[in-house]
């Protein structure tokens, strides 16, 4: 067992936490009553399509809308020589973090110039969206084109080194890993590459905007509420008070709907120049080239050992791409800080510019790719050392953050490798690679470590408690499929003592207490420190109402000893129920906030929360991890590759609910499998145009490349989170594309260092 | 403008649209019907699958005009007399979704699914294709689905539920 410091729980699982609860926005999915972004009717409603670049980079000579306009129902067709001024997008500022929201930087429609293939350079509104559609494609562009650097391969030499920054920083170095690894007796020293990969939640990016004089609401598909709506005041100049964003369904997300992309922006800027409500659903192939999607990377991964298998020197450098217009740093080498104990330790991603759009953040950005190239190399030292993969990893498990000696919040990554191996049966594996079969199948075996930091960002609260013993938690929090309504209820119920039922949950939408975004794994985390604290005021004001009157058992009491359950407060057989205090107060509700959205209150309240959470930083390294285990099957003939079995532990801190955890765990795992063995955004290395926008050529996995997957958590509290939970959203990605890799090459015997691990590659 | 009229979850429709206009646009931009999804417009998600007359298709690439005179069930109208559809049930109960935006194209397929298996049709992975009385396995239901995509990846949770309800007597 690793050393770490861990207290006993300090918040014992109550009557609804952990309960593998049903989702409470079930009956609304289940019956098609749940409304999506494009599915509020407005009446007047126009619809709105994209004509996009077809070169990567010059200007627009010449436009021709002829036959567009001459489109039965066509009512505008916007351009840069017609559209109204937008303003720029905003620099980025730590105290404004949605400044962070840009998906570029240019200001479309304000410029002739062309940035990327696919870069939309007119909106036509229509009275129909087939219209609109058609119309969009009729709409002629003549360009001067200019030289453009298009190709990640090609570029991968002008790469630089990323610089650090508050948040990230682009590499680490302890001892001397070259050294290292030349004196190393046993050593790999390999090149990983990874494609494309774009997010494709079904829900492709949709917005409805409606304008009211210079008032505006906004329907859109995004994963942050605050950001959406301060970037929209920015850039169309009007205040964000007068802004409405509602959210309360998201078709899935991933990372593609947190930045703020053309298509929205657009639709807002339709609305204004029509006049009318203006609705925008992005065509699958619109998605593509208007949002961005994972960073092509390529990796070295060089590790040396002793014979005694342990490891001296690990080397982990990346190249991906950023588009000259936008894009930031993945950190492909993060897990590298923190996976192996080593002395010699060099890291450094580095970036080369393209004339593409920009890359973005996509589920575990960084870690999912990152894990792949180490994890693989990590099998193929243990390999060459003889060592059963698990025994290797377990002989290198660090008890302090390797890059920087720093603590672990909490890390049960042995127990994680030893429930899985019982679980999943890894001693029922044979080492030598081929040498499993079940009929003509090649059967292979394969380990590999999940690792994701944990993240945590401000929210404001509010909390109400009625007379009738109902509660109101409201926040403008974002619901992409976690059941983040449900996870929270299930809080807020056990902090208060009401049943699970009592409890509702307002979210989705701009006019609630400000929100964290959904992202970092961070947002459930992130509103369940704020809804504590908000429940723990509230109980204080309910037993200082109570305290006003002498009858009252609880009249003198402190609240450190009160225990909340039954509808009300109690200090063991003492006490009484919140509709009795409240009765006899006169009052109907009571009511506890967190935050504030005041101008002056946001500021602070983000400066107060980044200081501690830097703070918090500078102790602890915060993580959930895993460990991945899957079983392959390989047509030698054909070279298919088949999962057959999955076992995942992991390692999350409190689990708020068995059921939504674990679907969230499988779905990050899911897409890992895709990542394995289909994934790949193709980029003509000539043009930079995607060839294949779309999910007939885009391959997702589909039903009948899933098993049962096995997904077991430990439940045991982090000590330094909220209820000790830690996000359950992006871990289980890592590491299963290099279980997978693994499992292949025991099948086979064959490494494959180049995603996705397609059957050309076997063969 | 072609008139068509159908009958949409038990009801009469009657409208004018253009011959181009596809099934999944009647139902969701002039039935607002929104309940069906739109994820793809190609024919590749799934996730506006309806049934037509007991069959499931992709409305998105169905010409409504084609579907004159035919019976169209959406997500809206599959459940019977104010209950919920058993499939309803157990998608909620097993988590067969996330976010729901792929999730009345799989439960209006699992409808149509079924409906294939019990009139005794074979799939890709059933051992003969002669047999009769084919067993429901995991393997066949993800393989008779596999046209229905999920990003969020609520697989297991989707055939599970699925299982739950071919399995529980009638
Ligand atoms: S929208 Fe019809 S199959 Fe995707
Ligand atoms: S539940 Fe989100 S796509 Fe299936």
């Amino acid at each position: 067992m690793t050393m770490t410091e861990r207290p006993p729980r300090t918040a014992p699982a109550g009557p609804s936490v952990g309960r593998p609860i049903d989702r409470v926005d079930g009956p609304a999915k289940t019956t098609g009553a749940a409304r999506y972004s494009a599915e509020y009717p407005y009446p007047d409603l126009t619809h709105a399509a994209l004509t996009h670049a077809t070169i990567a980079r010059g200007r627009i000579t010449g436009i021709d809308t002829a036959e567009a306009d001459a489109v039965p129902g066509v009512l505008a067709v916007i351009t840069h020589r017609n559209a109204p001024a937008m303003r720029p997008a905003p620099s980025f500022s730590m105290l404004d973090l949605s400044t962070f929201a840009s998906g570029t930087s240019v200001n479309y429609l304000g410029t002739d110039e062309v940035h990327w293939n696919g870069q939309p350079m007119a909106v036509v509104v229509a009275e129909t969206r087939d219209a609109a559609l058609r119309a969009a494609a009729l709409v002629r562009l003549s360009y001067e084109e200019l030289p453009a650097t298009v190709d990640f391969a090609g570029a991968e030499k002008d790469a630089r080194p990323q610089k650090n920054s508050a948040l990230q920083s682009g590499g680490a170095t302890k001892g001397d890993a070259e050294a290292a690894l030349a004196a190393a007796p046993v050593s790999v020293d390999l090149r990983f590459t990874t494609p494309p990969h774009h997010h494709n939640a079904i829900e492709p990016h949709s917005t409805t905007a409606a304008w009211d004089g210079d008032r505006l609401t906004v329907h859109d598909g995004t994963q942050n509420i605050s950001w959406l709506r301060r970037h929209l005041a920015l850039r169309f100049g009007v205040r964000a008070q007068n802004i409405r964003v509602i959210a309360p369904y998201v078709g899935g997300a991933f990372g593609g709907k947190t930045m703020v992309w053309a298509g929205t922006l657009l639709t807002v800027l339709a609305a204004r120049v029509t006049g009318r409500p203006v609705r925008m659903m992005l065509t699958r192939e619109g998605v593509y080239r208007t949002v961005g999607g994972r960073t092509p990377s390529t990796q070295r991964v060089a590790l040396g050992a002793g014979r005694n298998g342990r490891l001296t020197a690990l080397i982990h450098t990346s190249v991906t791409q950023v588009g000259r217009v936008g894009g930031g740093p993945e950190q492909v080498t993060s897990q590298s800080r923190h996976l192996y104990d080593v002395p010699n330790i060099l890291l450094q991603q580095n970036l080369t510019e393209l004339d593409a759009l920009s890359n973005t953040v996509m589920r575990a950005p960084g870690e999912s790719i990152g894990t792949f190239a180490l994890e693989t190399a990590v099998d193929e030292l243990a390999g060459e050392l003889g060592l059963d993969p698990i025994e290797f990893r377990m002989r290198n498990e660090p008890e302090r953050n390797p890059i920087d000696g720093k603590r672990f919040a909490h890390r049960m990554l042995r127990e994680a490798y030893a429930l899985g191996a019982e679980r999943f049966g890894w001693a029922d594996r044979t080492p030598r690679p081929g040498s499993m079969r079940d009929g003509r199948w090649l059967v292979g075996m394969g380990v590999a470590s999940a690792y994701h930091p944990s993240w945590q960002f401000a929210a404001n609260v509010t909390v109400r408690l009625s007379a009738d013993g109902r509660v109101l938690v409201r926040c403008g929090f974002h619901e992409m499929g976690m059941g983040g309504a449900t996870a929270q209820a299930q809080i807020a119920a056990d902090a208060l003592g009401v049943p699970f039922e009592a409890v509702r949950v307002e979210y989705g939408d701009s006019t609630l207490p400000t929100g964290p975004g959904a992202g970092g794994s961070g947002q459930t985390a992130s509103v369940a420190a704020s809804l504590l604290t908000a429940c723990d005021k509230l109980k204080g004001s309910v037993l200082a109402l109570a305290g006003r009157s002498r009858e009252s058992p609880l009249r003198g009491r402190r609240s450190s000893t009160l225990e909340a359950r039954d509808g009300g407060l109690w200090t063991g057989p003492a006490g009484e129920s919140y509709a009795t205090i409240l009765a006899r107060a006169g009052r109907d509700s009571v009511e506890a906030a967190v935050g504030s959205d005041t101008r002056l209150g946001a500021m602070t309240g983000q400066l107060r929360f980044m200081s501690k959470f830097m703070l918090d930083r500078r102790r602890w390294v915060k993580a959930a991890c895993g460990a991945q285990f899957c079983e392959v099957r390989v047509d030698p003939v054909t070279g298919e590759v088949r999962v057959s079995r999955w076992t995942g532990v992991f390692d999350v801190g409190t689990v708020i609910n068995a059921k939504t955890a674990a679907s969230q765990l499988r779905g990050g795992i899911v897409m890992g499998i895709g990542m394995a063995l289909t994934e790949e955004t193709l980029v003509d290395p000539r043009s930079g145009r995607i060839m294949n926008p779309g999910l007939a050529e885009y391959h997702v996995p589909v039903h009948a490349d899933i098993p049962p997957l096995d997904v077991h958590y430990l439940d045991e509290p982090d000590p330094t989170m909220p209820l000790g939970l830690i996000g359950v959203g992006e871990v289980g990605i890592t590491g299963a594309a290099a279980a997978i890799a693994n499992a292949v090459h025991h099948a086979t015997g064959r490494r494959v260092r180049d995603l996705p691990i397609t059957l050309d590659k076997l063969l | 403008m072609v008139e068509i009229r159908m009958r949409v979850n038990g009801v009469s429709e009657s409208l004018d649209v253009p011959p181009w206009v596809s099934l999944l646009d009647v139902l969701r931009e002039h039935l607002g019907l929104t309940g069906t999804k739109r994820g793809c417009d190609q024919g590749a998600c799934g996730a506006c699958t309806v049934l037509v007359d007991g069959e499931r298709i992709n409305a998105c690439l169905a010409l409504a005009v084609q579907y004159t005179g035919r019976d169209i069930t959406t997500i809206e109208g599959v459940a019977g007399g104010g209950d919920p559809h058993p499939l309803q049930t157990a998608f909620i109960r097993d988590d067969g979704f996330q976010c729901g935006y792929c999730t009345s194209g799989q439960i209006c397929s699992a409808i149509g699914m079924l409906a294939e298996h019990g009139a005794g049709s074979a799939s890709a992975v059933t051992e003969h294709v002669a047999a009769t009385g084919i067993a429901l396995s995991g393997a066949e239901i993800r393989e008779r689905m596999s046209g229905n995509l999920c990003r969020c990846g609520a697989y297991n949770g989707i055939v599970r539920a699925i299982q739950d309800v071919a399995e529980s007597p009638r």
